[in-house]
């Protein structure tokens, strides 16, 4: 498929674009429908189709499997330990109102904390789980 | 129904997602939409895409009745039909689900969170707990798939 001239000018144009509304939809959470899901789901959608259109071994260059694995795990943390400050802060777990000398702004804090937490992880699970899919399908001759 | 390739199955599916989307759209429930157009429609295609990859496109030689099959899909066909009359009108502002939670949420977040968004400030704020288990679940899963699919690699090497 990486023969493809049309494929590959298009999707070199597209992708960045792709990465770009990913970025948009994970900050513009508060505002506007989406939130890190979504983001994370078109993020990692960019990465797909680089990888469908210029290879595996390509994407593997990009994004390794062992960073997609560090970073899976860190969005549960970053998430997690959100909770925790709050607690450290005087308040409950995940009380964002104590990250914050304002109530509001403690709130905003803590909302796009953890929604970037869960950006992260949606978008490595999903690169991860390509990945490893495609890996397999080649290898065994596919 | 009468289809014998996966691989049309999985086509129709996406289609079939992305025009669920479009009516999610329609109910004003723009947060599920965008989510099932991203992930029904795309992702989860593409994941498909790949199973079928893995697993080689298989054919059903011919079409076969399965009678049992047929009768339980029936029935529960039916059985969600019987209980269609006992729930509340669709839009009706008297609805049990519109008299909970939902209007102190609507008026809280403008002046606790600050965000216009309520839908955001209930995923990540009132029902922070929720969101942190469903990340944890996708943690989880990601670990299951690597576990399952990437350990024989290295045993094979």
């Amino acid at each position: 498929m990486s023969e493809n001239v049309i494929l590959r000018i298009v999707s070199k144009f597209l992708i960045p674009l792709i990465l770009l509304f990913g970025l948009y939809v994970q900050a513009h959470g508060d505002y506007s429908p989406g939130g890190g899901f979504q983001a994370g789901v078109i993020f990692a959608a960019g990465f797909i189709l680089y990888g469908l259109v210029f290879g595996l071994d390509e994407l593997k260059r990009v994004v390794p499997l062992s960073t997609t694995i560090i970073l899976m795990a860190f969005g549960v943390l970053l998430y997690t330990s959100v909770g925790y400050l709050t607690m450290f802060l005087g308040g409950l777990f995940l009380d964002y109102a104590h990250l914050a000398h304002s109530e509001k702004h403690g709130h905003h804090y803590g909302i796009l904390l953890i929604e970037l937490g869960v950006g992260i992880t949606v978008a490595s699970v999903v690169i991860a789980v390509y990945q490893i899919f495609t890996e397999r399908a080649t290898r065994d001759g596919g | 129904m009468f289809l014998r390739d996966l691989l049309a199955v999985v086509i129709i599916a996406g289609v079939y997602s992305l025009l669920m989307a479009a009516i999610f759209t329609q109910l004003d429930a723009v947060d599920v939409a965008f989510t099932e157009a991203s992930v029904g429609a795309g992702i989860s295609t593409v994941l498909l895409l790949a199973t079928l990859a893995l697993i080689k496109n298989q054919k059903a030689d011919k079409y076969e009745w399965r009678i049992p099959a047929i009768i339980l899909a029936l029935l529960t066909g039916a059985l969600l039909l019987y209980s269609v009359p006992a729930m509340p009108l669709f839009g009706n502002p008297q609805n049990p689900i519109h008299h909970h939670v939902a209007p102190q949420y609507i008026q809280e977040t403008p002046e606790i969170i600050g965000i216009p968004n309520v839908v955001t400030s209930v995923l990540a704020d009132y029902r922070g707990f929720d969101t942190l288990g469903e990340v944890t679940v996708i943690f989880t899963a990601g670990i299951g798939v690597l576990l399952l699919l990437a350990r024989r690699r290295t045993k094979k090497q």
